[in-house]
């Protein structure tokens, strides 16, 4: 199944085809995946915020955005300078240092677990053995951030709104983590790329959504969660804690939240699509389209066709769920804090183990579906 | 391979220092909030270690427990309670700090000294099974490793049970302190204050 480009080991040897050893070949290749990965995030954000502002004006019916660019396409810019050239202001008795350390803990586990995605077979920064695992155990940092900015700004408020964060995120990564593992069991590999691999045998038709709809329909609730996304917004809850934790934050400091919890939204949507969409897998498998039309799956062309598909798909995957999550947050009111952790503790947990213990059943029971 | 190998040293050499510094801090710093913080930095720069060691498995379920778990619920317990006032001077500091740091060089002694003493068996770097080391973890774990497993678990449902019952008060006919029987109803609802002297 080693088929699609290897951008790496092309790179490498056009630079050793100008006399460079391959030790300053690698040296020079490893800053471009990650600064790609970045620019990828960063775009993604743009397109997210100008895609809620107008979402949102028309499940409101207003036009929303409409001046800057075409369709106002260019507002999320604007934004983003007004934040960036904005007086950066440290309340007089907040704490400096845990101040500014807090929203870069918040935003850097969510970047580096960009680590993990994969667009292709080959497409991804790394391709790290517990791939997965990684995600959970990165994303499990964020509440320290949280925890830390609430402290810092010496505001009711925003200790109020840390705590809530800390406690949601604790309690939904229980049953997040618990999902995962299903599909884990399923693909014997913690590897993001492997769990791809094993869903595309047969298309639409072998995604993970139909042999874990449990466990798809629990993983969405707790990255909703995770994100810190409406129903679940209660850390920033506007009408009881002016914004949670952000209440004291203001120019780039504000904004590394605002990044974070769009990179996280953008991110949590690829990682839904690759456990259970299939990944960069096209709804009819691309090698029997190639058989079919009797081109050679291995020239060229075919390959950059087939990577440029993929890419397409992943994307078009991911922005169909940050899509929903959009609708979700402008028609749904806002769950209270008891509910949301009855909901975590009382049904999700229990209901992703038995799915854990059924999968399990299950793939000893019918190996050749469930992974044997 | 030298750029490797040097990158290599660069990284346990500024990993070791924060360990070592973060820890002093830990134990020396008067604010508990920092103090608590920075057992998170400790906890990741161990974490970073254990990368170099080319045990990535063992890096992410570290940071995963100790910095999203026990860390998290450190800071969560010191913010439920933080009062924002100094801790009361105690009289004898001075003879404490001096037997603490005697215990602590002692402990550090032994550690030496076992350190010094013991064979180590090292593996070559050819023969490091890298990414097969998650597999290999896993399958101690449910063979000669599993009586151990299943105590640690034991020990963790001990102590939640012990959480449990502390928080709850009416799983119990009479209270532990005041001996009165406990109200079965509501727990929000004003009962008698715990600590007075019943005569």
């Amino acid at each position: 199944m080693e088929y699609g480009l290897d951008l790496e080991y092309s790179f490498n040897e056009f630079l050793k085809g100008f006399g460079l050893s391959s030790e300053i070949a690698h040296i020079i290749w490893l800053p471009l995946p990650m600064l790609l990965v970045l620019v990828a995030a960063v775009v993604g954000v743009l397109v997210t915020v100008w895609l809620e502002r107008k979402i949102s004006a028309a499940a409101q019916q207003r036009i929303g955005p409409e001046y800057a660019g075409a369709l106002g396409v260019l507002q999320p810019i604007a934004d983003g300078l007004k934040l960036l050239v904005k007086e950066d202001i440290i309340p007089a008795k907040a704490d400096g240092i845990l101040f500014t350390a807090g929203p870069i803990l918040v935003l850097v586990p969510v970047i580096l677990s960009w680590l993990i995605v994969p667009f292709g077979q080959n497409l991804l920064v790394s391709n790290v053995g517990i791939g997965i695992f990684l995600w959970i155990a990165l994303s499990s940092i964020q509440p320290i951030g949280l925890l830390m900015s609430g402290y810092a700004s010496n505001n009711k408020y925003s200790l109020l709104g840390g705590l809530r964060a800390a406690a949601q995120s604790i309690s939904y990564e229980i049953p997040l983590a618990l999902s995962v593992l299903a599909i884990v069991l399923m693909t014997n590999s913690l590897s993001t790329i492997d769990i791809v691999n094993q869903q595309s045998g047969a298309g639409i038709l072998s995604w993970n959504i139909w042999r874990q709809p449990v466990g798809f329909i629990v993983f969405w609730i707790c990255a909703l969660a995770e994100c810190e996304r409406l129903p679940f917004d209660l850390p920033e809850a506007e009408e009881e804690l002016v914004a949670g934790y952000q209440t004291e934050y203001a120019g780039m400091k504000f904004a590394l939240f605002y990044l974070g919890s769009y990179i996280n939204l953008i991110l949590s949507a690829l990682l839904v699509s690759i456990l259970y969409l299939g990944g960069w897998g096209f709804p009819i498998p691309v090698e029997l389209i190639a058989k079919f039309l009797n081109l050679p799956i291995n020239a060229p062309f075919i390959q950059v066709f087939t990577a440029s598909i993929g890419i397409v798909m992943t994307v078009l995957k991911a922005y169909l769920l940050v899509f929903i999550a959009i609708l979700l947050r402008w028609t749904t009111p806002r769950v209270r804090i008891d509910q949301l952790l009855d909901l975590g503790w009382k049904f999700l947990l229990p209901i992703s183990l038995a799915n854990l213990l059924i999968t399990a059943g299950l793939k000893l029971a019918f190996p050749q579906f469930f992974g044997g | 391979m030298s750029i490797a190998i040097t990158t290599q040293f660069i990284c346990f050499i500024v990993l070791s220092l924060v360990v070592i510094i973060g820890a002093l801090g830990v134990v020396l710093l008067e604010s508990i909030v920092y103090s608590a913080f920075l057992l998170g930095g400790v906890f990741m720069s161990v974490a970073g270690l254990y990368l170099l060691l080319n045990a990535s498995f063992v890096a992410a379920a570290q940071v995963l427990v100790y910095v999203g778990a026990v860390n998290v619920l450190i800071i969560f317990a010191i913010m439920l309670v933080n009062k924002k006032e100094d801790l009361k001077p105690i009289n004898d500091i001075k003879s404490r700090r001096i037997i603490s740091t005697l215990i602590c060089l002692t402990l550090l002694s032994l550690l030496i000294r076992v350190d010094l003493t013991n064979a180590w068996n090292l593996s070559s770097p050819q023969n490091s099974i890298g990414e097969e080391s998650t597999i290999r973890i896993g399958e101690h774990l449910f063979s000669d490793y599993l009586l151990p497993f299943e105590v640690a678990s034991v020990l963790l449902l001990m102590a939640m049970i012990g959480a449990i019952v502390l928080a709850r008060r009416d799983v119990m006919s009479k209270d532990i302190s005041t001996g009165l029987p406990v109200d079965q109803e509501l727990i929000e609802k004003s009962s008698e204050p715990l600590l007075t002297n019943k005569n």
